[in-house]
């Protein structure tokens, strides 16, 4: 039986604060945890499966020509090698996130450097990658193809952008303007673990044990690639070692195994080389953005521009979102905001960590520094000046945004305050600076469905094919099942990512628990009206704890009023009207403190601070996770991270974790996060937004900020490297 | 690489001896993955960058994924799945991380664990800054830096209730 619930008006019952048994919202420690740190827990490439064989990717060599396998026959013939797969179904790329069809497939023509073109498979993983180091791949009749976004031809995403207002008349009759260009490098998500899959047939059924986010949609995508039914494919992820985007969409290694594994009538198991993870996964495209700020004595905007340029693969429509939160975070009736896409034979642009605001938040964060120190006024109150009263295009209100007390919260938790002026305090060889940047990231419900069953024995489960890719899943819908059904945490079961259950929204887009969240509230809601109806008293007069319901004045527990039946509901949630009647976003702020070496242009995050409202938090400790989760990647972002491309033929130069920098223990300072209590009826029923990619949309910024504050010196150009910053000092 | 050679060793194993064919040509991870079942130790970098494949041979953090399996012949090598009790109860270190939510996708975690039992085994009341410097060579992605220090700091608290 299936609840369905459409999110068309407000949800101002705020039923969840009138529950009894306290779990949502609870710092409680993540079920899994004893799974993971017992190494227990099974990530995709952990099932030796009886008889598996192992597959190893074989890449294209160039970015241009037909593709030949000079040795193909000596190759299938060394010690150990069952087949040399070159198969007109091999992905040219991964999947976007929700394409839900195959990508682009052709292992005959290579588009980059770096294409999954073949698979050798062999009895154990020694002889596979032997032999695919043997593999001798051919280019023939190839042609020089643009690498460069800055010289290849481009795409106008006229359908992103906005010309209100005139923006050129704003600039020049501006006291205060700032019109300045910044660049941000292709970043990787690099998650820890690398992409795996295994793949295994059961006659013309398919079973895939992978590393994915999004469940339902891979499954399709599978299927698609096949050329089979999705009846035919089940995927199982239950614990999945990261994503950050990267696992989005179904990526080449699985339609590799699951055609290697029909091929040999074997299961195949093919897992990533962490360089092949930096080479055939996704980037964050790179952005050139032109910032254009036009303000009053006051600081006041009269108009706000950005013209980004980012890149992608031909027949790929992704393009990173750059413009997403500028259109409705600052007020300015003077708008233009563009977006162009360059065709450049990289690999793949796609979804990394809060596509759009990472990148775009964080550039515009650091032209507001550049405004406030123009005009003479403090960058807090320059945010403080310019929040619009209603979104500033579409006239709409906001759902909820507690922006404002992030920003003086925020400042007055860090002690903002104490903000040195401009290259003022040093500390023997160390500039010491303050920065801040404001953070905000759109709000987005998805279809998701879930089942839960109460048992007779007053326990319950939670079905869905939900991922929990670190993020928390397995904790919070657990939660919010046992508040609805008055159960203790340790009463319910959370079973997750497997495609026979049902199909959730996935882990992508901050989405993810607001929306699996609420099809497990609209099944217990369901579940409740059914006990309420045994008992004969509304479903509002029902108080469950504990196990136990109270009604008029009587207690029964939950076994009595069962009668050895059990309850299944199935919730299903659709996004509705509310989506489009307001503006839906979350809001924060970030305080840091830097250190930058006067003598190396060094520079260490010594202590960083961040003030987030996302709505109701369902775990305050997940929730705090993933906001330090974000700040870190914005340390990175700001100080390491940079995907380098060679001129020549665009292939990514730094292809492993020694060369592409991410933040490790000795970068990453005292980090402290303030949750702000907040409501947004608007967004769900649990009042809950995102807050998976909050904490990076922006971070970045306040670090390059500070770098300023502490030495004068304004990179541009991220990372600030040291090189950068010491050609100022 | 010249592919697997057919050599047989014994090494010592979560306190059980193990006799490795097919061991020189091959990395320890692989071995300890593939042939016995032990996915503890995770395959993350495969060139010694990362950590999350370590494993304590006499003792000492290694990183399996590059150490060739003939080299651990006659040593002692303990693994993430060798550090809980018979029963199932878990070491202080591991306690430790599951209380301070030192695992978000727990990938990595191998890693950490197995890093800090070693710093504590040297240095049982570290601080902050030795435990900074023992797992600077341990990459996260999730960002759990915060809270895998606090969790190192909590293990020694442990370690040290349980030798008090």
């Amino acid at each position: 039986m299936t609840e369905q619930f459409k999110m068309d008006a407000p949800a101002t019952d705020r039923r969840l604060d009138g529950m009894a048994q306290g779990l949502v919202g609870a710092p409680l420690d993540r079920p899994e945890g004893p799974l993971k740190v017992s190494g227990t827990a099974t990530y995709a490439d952990e099932y030796r499966l009886e008889n598996l064989a192992h597959g190893m990717l074989v890449r294209a060599p160039g970015n241009s020509g037909r593709v030949r396998l000079a040795n193909r026959d000596a190759v299938a013939a060394m010690p150990g090698v069952l087949a040399v797969i070159h198969d007109p179904r091999l992905l040219r790329n991964p999947a976007q996130g929700t394409a839900n069809k195959a990508p682009v497939q052709d292992a005959n023509e290579a588009h980059y450097l770096g294409q999954p073109v073949a698979l050798v498979v062999a009895e154990s993983f020694e002889h596979a990658r032997h032999a695919a180091h043997a593999l001798k791949i051919e280019l023939e009749g190839g042609t020089p193809r643009p690498v460069d976004p800055e010289t290849a031809a481009i795409e106008p995403q006229s359908s992103k952008g906005l010309d209100q207002g005139d923006l050129d008349r704003a600039m020049t009759e501006a006291v205060h303007a700032v019109d300045v260009t910044y660049r941000t490098p292709s970043h990787s998500s690099a998650p820890m673990e690398p992409h795996a899959s295994i793949a295994q047939w059961d006659g013309e059924n398919l079973t895939l044990r992978g590393s994915y986010q999004m469940l339902k949609y891979n499954r399709n995508e599978l299927a698609d690639a096949l050329g089979i039914h999705p009846d035919r494919v089940r995927i199982l992820a239950p614990y999945v070692g990261g994503g950050f985007g990267s696992k989005l969409g179904l990526a080449p290694e699985a339609v590799a195994a699951a055609i290697a594994a029909k091929e040999t009538g074997r299961p195949v198991s093919v897992a990533l080389t962490r360089p092949q993870v930096f080479e055939t996964t996704m980037r964050r495209s790179e952005t050139r953005q032109r910032i254009r700020l036009a303000a009053d004595a006051e600081g006041r905007l009269a108009g706000i521009g950005q013209a980004a340029l980012v890149s992608n693969l031909p027949g790929e429509v992704f393009a990173e979102p750059v413009l997403q939160a500028t259109h409705f975070l600052y007020a300015g009736e003077n708008r233009r905001l563009s977006l162009d896409l360059a065709r450049v034979h990289r690999l793949c642009a796609g979804s990394v960590r809060a596509p759009g605001e990472a990148v775009g938040i964080t550039v515009l964060e650091c032209a507001m520094d550049e405004l406030a120190e123009a005009a003479g006024i403090d960058p807090v109150e320059l945010r403080r000046r310019n929040i619009p009263e209603k979104d500033p295009e579409s006239g709409k209100e906001f759902s909820s945004r507690r922006f404002r007390e992030a920003l003086d919260s925020g400042a007055e938790a860090f002690g903002w305050s104490d903000r040195p002026a401009t290259r003022s305090r040093r500390e023997g060889e160390w500039w010491i600076g303050y920065g801040m940047a404001s953070a905000a990231r759109v709000n987005v419900l998805m279809e998701s469905r879930a089942r839960v069953t109460l048992a007779p024995d007053g326990s319950a489960k939670v079905e869905t094919d939900m991922t929990d890719i670190g993020t928390g899943t397995y904790a919070i819908l657990g939660q919010i099942a046992g508040e609805m059904l008055g159960l203790p945490r340790d009463r319910v079961e959370v079973v997750l990512g497997d495609t026979d259950l049902p199909p959730a929204s996935g882990s992508g887009g901050s989405w993810g628990a607001a929306s699996s969240g609420t099809s497990v509230y609209v099944a217990c809601q369901a579940i409740r009206a059914q006990l309420a109806e045994r008992l004969g008293v509304a479903e509002t007069e029902l108080t469950l704890k504990d196990g136990q319901a109270v009604f008029d004045n009587r207690t029964e527990t939950l076994a009595e009023i069962l009668k050895g039946d059990e309850i299944a509901k199935e919730g299903h949630v659709l996004p509705g009207d509310t989506s489009k009647a307001v503006r839906q976003a979350t809001f924060g702020a970030y305080f840091v403190e830097v250190a930058v070496n006067g003598v190396t242009g060094e520079t260490r995050v010594r202590r960083m601070h961040g003030s987030f409202a996302a709505g109701r938090i369902l775990n305050a400790k997940t929730a705090r996770s993933q906001c330090l989760g974000g700040m870190i990647f914005g340390i990175g972002m700001a100080l390491t991270e940079e995907l380098a491309f060679d001129d020549r033929d665009g292939h990514v130069a730094n292809h492993n974790l020694a060369e592409y920098h991410i933040p490790v223990n000795a970068d990453v300072p005292q980090i402290t996060v303030e949750l702000l209590e907040e409501r947004d009826d608007w967004a769900s029923p649990l009042q809950a937004k995102g807050i998976g990619e909050l904490g990076i949309c922006g971070a970045a910024g306040a670090i390059v900020n500070a770098i300023h504050n502490a030495t004068g010196v304004r990179v541009r150009d991220f990372p600030a490297t040291l090189d950068k910053v010491i050609a100022g000092l | 690489m010249t592919g697997p050679v057919a050599t047989t060793i014994t090494t010592t194993i979560n306190g059980a001896e193990h006799r490795i064919d097919r061991a020189d040509g091959r990395m320890l991870l692989d071995v300890l993955r593939d042939d016995l079942g032990l996915t503890g130790a995770k395959y993350g970098c495969g060139m010694a960058q990362c950590g999350a494949c370590t494993v304590l041979v006499d003792g000492r953090p290694a990183r399996a994924c590059v150490l060739r399996t003939g080299r651990v012949a006659g040593r002692n090598i303990t693994t993430l799945e060798g550090l809980a009790e018979p029963d199932g109860r878990l070491h202080p270190v591991q306690q430790a991380f599951l209380e301070c939510e030192g695992a978000q996708c727990g990938y990595c975690l191998n890693g950490m664990v197995m890093t800090t039992l070693a710093l504590l085994a040297d240095t049982p009341a570290p601080t902050e800054a030795e435990i900074r410097d023992a797992l600077r060579h341990n990459l996260c992605r999730c960002g759990t830096h915060t809270e895998i220090i606090a969790s190192a700091r909590r293990a020694a608290e442990l370690m040290g209730d349980r030798n008090a």
